[in-house]
């Protein structure tokens, strides 16, 4: 039960962040990532006050030792810099300069009721599976790109 | 609202909703790696928490509207031919580099992961640079 409302209200906070942040307008993030053209500073402002909040509160969080309602903190362990790290992240860079969508915007635009929308979730959605899928064989991979 | 004023609000809601998760769950607020535990193959064991989260996220807008009158939705700026092929890329890259603007952009360099940092930079540029072709080459 605390499980869902933990998960309903930081969802629901995260959604309003990015309503106000400017990031569910398209135009907004490509006009930011135009830096040739009539450049739009906003999201550094995004970025910066994300960035300010959470270095203060994660500091102040990993203090306490664990978390108030688990067991312990699920951190990522790798820290590797590989192929598949940069690779992704060249990919990842390209659709979201294409679109001007990264995940969290796609999903909150899918309340505008826009097919356009729905079709770009269909496509993101299917991308994760097929990564996904490849990653748990890693037979059908060249080594590395197995674990991350 | 002036733009930089709700851009400022913005974030901060952002990375309030980051610090809360964990503080009350431990958990990383990565929207590609929240999706991803629903996904096939493997549906993750806390997909309670990462289905609710994705709920209160596609509620926020609708609710937003309700309350003040504006979502901050945009309307696509290109056509079906470009947002398919795009949507296919920022799964499968973020799939792939484990993590997307919010995990690695803001979770990731908030813990001053050289991974996330690295990942951060390397999406920026690429971004940078499709949108230079887009509006400046083609």
């Amino acid at each position: 039960m605390s499980e869902i409302l933990v998960g309903l209200i930081s969802g629901f906070i995260f959604g309003l962040g990015l309503c106000l942040s400017g990031l569910a307008d398209p135009s907004v993030v490509q006009s930011f990532l135009d830096i040739a053209g009539a450049w739009n500073p906003a999201l550094l402002f995004v970025m910066g006050a994300g960035l300010t909040v959470t270095l203060i509160g994660y500091r102040l969080v990993f203090a306490q030792g664990r978390p108030l309602w688990s067991q312990r903190f699920s951190l990522p362990t790798s820290t590797a810099i590989d192929a598949p790290l940069i690779s992704g992240a060249v990919i990842f860079g390209v659709g979201w300069g294409l679109a001007g969508y990264c995940p969290g915007p796609a999903l909150v635009s899918l309340a505008s009721g826009r097919m356009e929308v729905f079709v770009f979730v269909t496509a993101m959605v299917t991308g994760m599976i097929a990564v996904q899928w490849m990653r748990a064989s890693p037979a059908a991979l060249p080594t590395g790109l197995g674990q991350g | 609202m002036h733009p930089f004023l709700s851009a400022v609000i913005g974030g901060a809601l952002i990375g309030f909703s980051v610090v809360l998760l964990m503080f009350l769950s431990g958990r990383i607020a990565g929207i590609s790696g929240i999706v991803g535990g629903l996904l096939p193959p493997k549906l993750a064991d806390d997909w309670r928490l990462r289905f609710a989260f994705i709920a209160g996220l596609l509620l926020s807008p609708l609710i937003l509207t309700a309350v003040a009158g504006f979502n901050g939705i945009g309307a696509p700026t290109v056509g079906f031919a470009i947002l398919i092929p795009a949507g296919f890329l920022i799964g499968a890259g973020s799939a792939l580099g484990n993590g997307c603007t919010s995990g690695h952009g803001i979770c990731g360099l908030a813990r001053l992961s050289p991974r996330s940092a690295v990942a951060t930079m390397t999406f920026m540029a690429a971004a940078a640079v499709t949108v230079f072709v887009m509006r400046h080459v083609i």
